[in-house]
């Protein structure tokens, strides 16, 4: 579960972000409730709650916008409350709302915050039309970012956070509202800023977002971290892969349950045609399983082995699927949308 | 990474100037992208020019002038332009409620205070923008008046005077503005809250009436209004009818009284304003 590497627990400087027992109280509410959590250098974390879990506060306290109640981080191994002009030289913010002036162009959005970054005019003019460019934004660059798309202008809030080429990087939701399309162009750009060397928190909602972009997954609920490791250590917590075979004919399923029994590790469920269970051992199961039903001429349709999806991790951690929210929330954009499953 | 960002060298002070200029520009720059927004903020002082000079004009009797008489109409106007000069860059102070508050409800004060900036300069920058965009408030204003018959009749010099105090006052609203804007919780409410201290205060005070007019607390109350020396201050400097004179300090020493009321109360909300400004968190 934890960071694996006796070093990397010895010599601190190998952690971009390093965050002990956040605690941070909005009058009676307490959005973060002890959260600690480590982002080593060059690597990507993806902080994972449901709504209103703490996701956005902890990545404010983070980026000096906030100050915590309780606890202590240091990002670039600076304090963040005590050195914060520091943190905020070495880190880009994307928040969770796409963040640039609606009435300048794409190109003055980059001049402006180059300008407030206090950078030399002509490296900011030539960044801008690099990152213009990464974005695909150069035919749109001169437009009032107002006439932008929603995946245009989470884009530019990007390119806008890259202006000074920031070793550490917070994305608070980068891909929340975007089309699949977008989404999808948008992870490349940001596993090429990580293969570039960039250091990345992100927070997320989407299962598969965690699943695809991060080395290291930390899933909050109510403020509080209830569990942390790579995604297939997460798997692992629920359980191994499950069988899932699909009969051709569901009335054999009785005949299934007991030709498959011996070669399985626990209790089968059968729901109509389709019948699953635990297994270990990994893919010669399959093959055991295709003969044993094959001994018996027990038709298949399909047969497969399946790793949890982060999905279940979280249906397993916190007894909530981790897109539903006790909370009413207006905003259609950030749901609607299914932890993939692959 | 690749080669890092290039960081000047400058003193403190200096990067907040640097700052504050281009917020300041980005906020002119924006407003010119929203003509609507921009004709509008022109035109209503435009209607309020016509309405006083052709609806209410003979209404109100200007000491010197046979009641009812075009002398007095035309008076009127001389003494009404000020007023109108007046009332308009205090309303300067509306622009800079609305502006922040939409600036903290769209998250960009998020982005300012993560970077590397003066953050006083984000204020610094938006309330100045506000100020000189007056300069074309204004500049509309006067060519309005004169085509309604207002004159400057004191030289060139006394004018600039005039309407540097303006500009002066414009700036200081802002400030209340921006103070007003960063406390209120939306953007809806910025846009009443913005406007509702205003109005009162731009009709207690001598921009439309004589002061001698109100009744006895309520001049108190306009004789030390800082609208109401701004007024007088511009109408002296502009050599427009003052009306009767009053035994007030404030007014026989109005161009003193403005200066020294936009100093202090500069001196309160700019600083108020500023730490509003640290401790909000934008939703
Ligand atoms: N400024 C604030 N004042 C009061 N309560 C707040 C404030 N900001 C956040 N909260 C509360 O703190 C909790 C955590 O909020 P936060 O925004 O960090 O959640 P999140 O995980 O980012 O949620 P989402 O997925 O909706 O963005 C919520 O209960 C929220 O209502
Ligand atoms: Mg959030």
């Amino acid at each position: 579960m934890h960071h694996s590497g006796v070093l990397s627990c010895l010599v601190t400087s190998d952690y971009a972000v390093e965050a002990h027992g956040l605690v941070k109280e909005f009058g009676d509410v307490k959005a973060l409730n002890g959260i600690d959590l480590v982002v080593p250098r060059g690597q990507v974390v993806g902080l994972l709650g449901p709504n209103g879990s703490g996701k956005t506060t902890t990545v404010r306290i983070l980026a000096t916008l906030l100050k915590a109640t309780a606890g202590s981080a240091k990002v670039a191994g600076f304090d963040v409350a005590k050195q914060a002009d520091e943190v905020r030289r070495s880190i880009g913010l994307t928040g969770q709302y796409a963040a640039v002036d609606e009435f300048l162009t794409g190109r003055e959005n980059l001049a402006m915050f180059g300008g407030l970054f206090h950078l030399d005019k002509n490296y900011v003019a030539t960044r801008a039309d690099e990152l213009l460019e990464k974005f695909d934004l150069s035919d749109a660059a001169n437009r009032p970012a107002k006439t932008y798309s929603g995946g245009m202008r989470r884009r530019l809030d990007l390119a806008a956070s890259l202006i000074a080429r920031p070793g550490i990087l917070f994305l608070d939701e980068p891909t929340t509202g975007l089309d699949p399309r977008s989404r999808i162009g948008l992870w490349n750009v940001i596993t090429e800023l990580v293969a570039e060397g960039t250091t990345v928190l992100l927070t997320t909602q989407y299962l598969d977002e965690a699943d695809q972009l991060a080395d290291d997954i930390v899933v909050i609920d109510h403020g509080k971290v209830i569990a942390h490791g790579t995604s297939s250590e997460l798997k692992d917590q629920i359980g191994g892969d499950r069988l899932e075979i699909t009969l051709d004919n569901p009335d054999q399923a009785a005949n299934a349950i007991s030709a498959l029994a011996p070669i399985v590790s626990g209790e089968a469920t059968m729901d109509d045609s389709r019948y699953s269970a635990p297994v270990s051992g990994g893919s010669p199961v399959l093959i055991e399983a295709v003969r044993a039903l094959d001994a018996q001429h027990i038709g298949v349709a399909d047969i497969g082995l399946r790793r949890p999806t982060l999905d279940d991790v979280f249906l397993t951690l916190t007894g909530h699927g981790a897109e539903e929210d006790e909370r009413p929330e207006p905003s259609t954009s950030k749901r609607g949308r299914r932890g993939g499953r692959r | 990474m690749s080669s890092p960002a290039i960081q000047a060298k400058r003193p403190a002070l200096g990067w907040t100037v640097h700052d504050a200029l281009i917020i300041a520009r980005a906020t002119i720059v924006a407003s010119f992208r929203i003509p609507e927004a921009l004709f509008f903020q022109l035109i209503q002082p435009v209607i309020f020019v016509l309405l006083f000079a052709y609806v209410f004009g003979g209404a109100i009797p200007i000491p010197g002038a046979e009641p009812g008489s075009a002398a007095d109409a035309s008076l009127y106007r001389q003494y009404l332009m000020p007023g109108i000069f007046g009332q308009t860059v205090a309303f300067a102070a509306a622009a800079s409620t609305v502006g922040l508050a939409e600036a903290m409800q769209r998250g960009i004060i998020d982005r300012y205070r993560a970077l590397p900036m003066s953050q006083p300069a984000v204020l610094l920058g938006n309330t100045l923008a506000n100020a000189l965009r007056q300069i074309l408030v204004l500049t509309v204003l006067s060519i309005t008046g004169f085509i309604v018959g207002w004159r400057i009749n004191d030289g060139i010099l006394n004018a600039i005077y005039a309407y540097l105090l303006l500009l002066l006052f414009a700036y200081t609203v802002t400030w209340v503005g921006a103070f007003v804007g960063l406390s209120v919780p939306n953007t809806e409410t910025a846009n009443t809250a913005g406007l509702i201290w205003i109005f009162p205060l731009t009709f207690l005070s001598n921009a439309f009436v004589p002061i001698t007019s109100l009744p006895g607390w309520l001049q108190w109350f306009a004789a030390f209004n800082p609208i109401s020396s701004l007024v007088q201050a511009t109408r002296e400097l502009f050599g427009n009818p003052t009306g009767a004179p009053t035994d007030f300090w404030t007014l026989n020493n109005a161009a003193l009284y403005t200066v020294i009321s936009c100093v202090v109360v500069i001196a309160i909300f700019a600083p108020l304003a500023v730490r509003k400004y640290r401790t909000a968190a934008s939703k």
